[in-house]
């Protein structure tokens, strides 16, 4: 084992924890820096879910991820910002303070995984993991301007990452460039008999960039009411890249999109409650006052060390799995989700891959978006593949207002080399 | 009051450890007992965040041999779920467990009815479920300092078999519990000897009374005390005109009483969903690789005809699974000759003999248990002898002394029948008879008790180990020489 040194500049909060002499052995990643989210766990590294309640947790165990970067001779570089728990758009709601967006500070770098994507995007290290609920590798990949794959769900091992919708999430490669993201796959990819959900799929595969003969569906949705018309404008675009390299596009329409943010926001504030129950001062957080009764020194620890956003998706989920209303919420939810899964399942009968925005604006400014349904507004682009369960990337395309607009493709479950291809086509075309 | 106005109506919810080697969602061994807190947890049972439960599929595999034994049906898609809900001994606040999707529904166990002849208790279903921590209290739980948690119990998998509302006492339900322990041991999947291994939570009425649930009883004689205690209660309620609450109460062991729980305690929600991180179970296919031992009542069958024991003899001997494997090593020397002597000889004696000392089959070998029959088939001594020999044996081994074999103790005590002897019961049976003019009176008057008496004298006389039939012809005997 040798050891690197790696000490960045974050002028963008995009850390909170720096690793200052990781170490490392040899393999395909030998001394490459790699970020982690802070929702991963890594042995012997405080991880906090940039949440109060975790403060100096130390995990006594590796992520089936960070196992698997160790060996292939990755150096931990650190613990990167994020939303609390993954809940949120644009890492503002980190109990340690916001990552700015290294683009324009001005700016939010998206979220939730907002430090993962600074930190790449800042050159502070090539790549990074992140961690995808309902868009949260791909919303700051789009906001800061680099690449970011949610890879099909079952394909990466999620054993050891802090749960927050274990149906929903994956964690995923994010990456200066389409090649880096891929890299990092081959790395992450796999079964892992810790993940029952995981599925024996391993990921070898080398970006080709010859997209001819590709068949895009183009969903009318994605270009339509909410999504910024500069936005829509940069990805008709690089659309028409594509197609000049021999693509053609196919019109398309995904109808259960109308209720695929219910769905997708029913359903993970149904499993965060229960997921973050376990979070009550008596092993995590701040000490409970003994002298109390236990429910109450329970109430009083959670109140305290939970943020706004995550009480406020506790108590949805809690609500909505409550006796009388489970088969109004959560039950609906889930036919609701079956449907989207179904709409894409049609689509892809015609067609290879989907191309659409991956967010429907730039980058919000700090502090923009104040009021919750506003901000889950933004994530409608992103959730349908995570309602889904199939894979989709976001890659830089151009600029609207200065600021960097992504470009999201969606592919068939467990084709992540297809989006790959195609994303590393354009890549290429443009470089 | 009306024999239907008071009937009484009881269902049970049985928990069982499963005696896997590792816990139910992860590698962690279930042999804790004799090591200190905490010792067998990993990630995964101690529910530290992001780690994930991976199913053992062995503990399926032995649910559902229970499910095929008790003639349930596996259904074709079971599912676990989460039960979310908030206690310390609860390492992630929800325990993962089986809700709308259990692995098993419907059957059936037979068992002796209040009434004499067999009865079939329904069963509802039976669900997999994880054990969770245990809670250590420093003092006492209401005004000790602290608790502590042990996570060695956290993982262990158990499974809920749910009866319907078919026992009708107390003593039915200590039956179908008796009868489920030992079909759990037949099948090898359960150690009723496990300290907690087995909890019951009870339902109970009275026929058109509210129903009343009574949890935390954890021992075989504890059902039958709960039970007896709640249908006296209710009953008593019921007499004096009083309406019985629909509530949950507590069975404290050690009072022989149940207690109402807090009010707070009752309104649970526990906000069940599918447990995300686990897939639905599909394993029907399992069953019918399943090969199922012989279960208790076929081998009840068996003994009796195989070797002859009455059907009482036959229950008890098979009742409980080492008794029935200690039963025919005894006899399998010399299954004939000696199957109608050792199915008395331990189905009531030696039984009474052990709960007398509290002593455990496990002390008994079966070699020397096989010796002493042997002795008691050759007339060597008499059933009284007998009796005494196998007490010394008993003594020995439950003091770890030095055992010896029953012919031993025979001859060091010199218990055996005086056979041949007869002078020796002639003069005794002579002494009796001087020394009780009364008795001789009475027998010559026509009173049998009178014979019955003397016969006891003169027993007592050869310590025992006269020939009872040799006796009570010689006492006959000296009895006609006085003109009796």
């Amino acid at each position: 084992m040798t050891s690197i040194a790696f000490g960045p500049d974050d002028r963008y909060h995009a850390f909170l924890t720096v690793c200052g002499k990781p170490s490392h052995g040899a393999g395909k990643l030998a001394g490459v820096p790699v970020a982690v989210k802070d929702n991963i766990s890594t042995a012997g590294i405080e991880t906090t879910c940039a949440s109060k309640i975790l403060k100096g947790y130390v995990p006594p165990y590796d992520a089936h991820v960070v196992g698997l970067l160790k060996q292939a001779g990755a150096a931990i570089a650190g613990k990167t910002n994020m939303d609390e728990f993954g809940m949120g758009t644009t890492t503002e709601n980190s109990a340690f303070g916001p990552t700015l967006n290294p683009c324009d500070t001005g700016r939010v770098p998206g979220g939730s995984s907002g430090g993962s994507a600074a930190a790449i995007a800042g050159g502070m290290v090539r790549m990074a993991l992140g961690t995808d609920t309902g868009g949260s590798i791909r919303c700051p990949a789009a906001f800061c301007g680099i690449v970011g794959l949610k890879p099909t769900y079952g394909r990466v091992s999620r054993y050891g990452l802090i749960a927050y919708a274990n149906s929903l999430e994956q964690i995923g490669p994010m990456g200066k460039t389409v090649g880096d993201v891929s890299t990092l796959m081959s790395v992450i990819a796999g079964y892992d008999r810790h993940d029952s959900t995981s599925r024996d799929k391993p990921y070898a595969h080398t970006p080709k960039a010859d997209i001819k003969g590709l068949k895009i569906g183009i969903p009318e949705e994605y270009f339509g009411k909410g999504v910024d018309s500069g936005v829509a404008e940069v990805v008709k675009k690089a659309i028409g890249r594509l197609e000049d390299l021999g693509a053609t596009t196919v019109p398309c329409s995904i109808p259960s999109m109308e209720y695929a943010l219910a769905a997708y926001y029913v359903t993970c504030t149904c499993e965060a409650s229960s997921n973050l129950a376990r979070f009550d001062g008596v092993r995590y957080g701040p000490a409970a006052d003994t002298k109390k009764s236990w429910h109450d020194a329970y109430q009083e620890v959670r109140s305290a060390a939970f943020g706004t956003e995550v009480r406020r998706r506790i108590m949805l989920g809690t609500f909505a799995l409550s006796s009388g209303y489970y088969g109004k919420y959560y039950a609906k939810a889930q036919v609701a989700r079956e449907n989207v899964k179904k709409d894409f399942l049609r689509i892809f009968r015609d067609v290879d891959v989907i191309a659409g925005p991956t967010m429907p604006t730039i980058a919000f400014r700090l502090k923009e978006k104040s009021d919750p349904l506003s901000m889950y507004l933004a994530d409608i682009l992103t959730v349908p593949a995570n309602l889904a369960g199939i894979p989709a990337i976001s890659l830089p395309c151009g600029t609207s207002e200065g600021m960097p607009v992504g470009l999201q493709i969606m592919g068939r479950h467990f084709e992540d080399e297809r989006v790959i291809d195609v994303a590393y086509a354009y890549e290429q075309a443009v470089s | 009051m009306a024999e239907e106005e008071t009937q009484v109506i009881v269902g049970l919810e049985v928990h069982c450890q499963l005696d896997t080697k590792s816990k139910l969602f992860c590698g962690c061994s279930t042999d804790y007992r004799n090591d200190g807190p905490n010792t067998h947890v990993c990630p995964i049972c101690l529910g530290l965040p992001g780690a994930m439960p991976a199913l053992n599929k062995k503990a399926i595999e032995y649910a559902m041999k229970v499910a095929k034994a008790l003639n349930c049906g596996i259904v074709n898609e079971a599912e676990f779920s989460r039960k979310n809900y908030f206690y310390p001994d609860l390492d992630k606040a929800y325990q993962i467990t089986q809700y709308d999707k259990p692995l098993a529904e419907g059957g059936y166990l037979e068992i002796e009815s209040d009434e004499g002849g067999e009865k079939k208790v329904r069963l509802t279903r039976i669900h997999v479920e994880e054990d969770p921590g245990r809670l250590v209290h420093m003092g006492n739980v209401e005004r000790g300092k602290y608790s502590l948690v042990d996570y060695n119990r956290a993982g262990i998998p158990l499974i809920e078999i749910v009866s319907e509302p078919d026992m009708r006492s107390p003593k039915e339900a200590r039956k179908f519990l008796n009868k489920l322990r030992a079909t759990l041991e037949y099948l090898s999947v359960f150690d009723s000897e496990k300290e907690g291994s087995l909890r019951v939570d009870a339902n109970i009425s009275i026929r058109g009374s509210e129903r009343v649930e009574v949890k935390n009883i954890t021992s075989y004689k504890g059902v039958e005390k709960a039970l007896t205690f709640e249908v006296t209660r209710q009953k008593n309620l019921i007499r004096r005109g009083q309406r019985i609450e629909r509530e949950t109460r507590h069975y404290l062991e050690a009072r022989g009483i149940t207690q109402s729980a807090r009010s707070k305690e009752q309104e649970h929600d526990y906000r069940y969903f599918p447990e995300p991180d686990l897939r639905p179970l599909r394993v029907k296919s399992w069953v019918d690789g399943i090969v199922l031992p012989e279960l208790p009542d076929a081998r009840r069958e068996r003994f009796m005809a195989q070797y002859g024991c009455s059907l009482n003899h036959a229950r008890t001997l098979t009742g409980e699974l080492k008794l029935a494997n200690f039963f025919e090593k005894v006899v399998a020397p010399d299954a004939g000759g000696l199957s109608p002597l050792a199915s008395t000889w331990i189905a009531d004696t030696l039984i009474g003999e052990l709960n007398y000392r509290d002593m455990s089959l496990d002390k008994v070998d079966a070699e020397s248990f096989t010796a002493l029959v042997d002795l008691l088939k050759a007339e060597t001594i008499t059933d009284k002898s007998g009796v005494e020999v196998l007490r010394v044996m008993l003594d020995q081994r439950l003091k770890n002394e030095k055992t010896e074999s029953p012919k031993a103790i025979v001859e060091r005590l010199g218990l055996a029948k005086t056979t041949g002897d007869t002078g020796a019961i002639a003069a005794a049976a002579e002494e009796a008879i001087n020394e009780n003019p009364k008795a001789l009176e009475d027998y010559r008057n026509g009173e049998s008790k009178a014979l019955n008496f003397l016969v006891g004298q003169v027993m007592k006389k050869t310590r025992g180990k006269a020939d009872p039939a040799e006796l009570n012809r010689l006492l006959t005997e000296a009895l006609k020489k006085r003109g009796a």
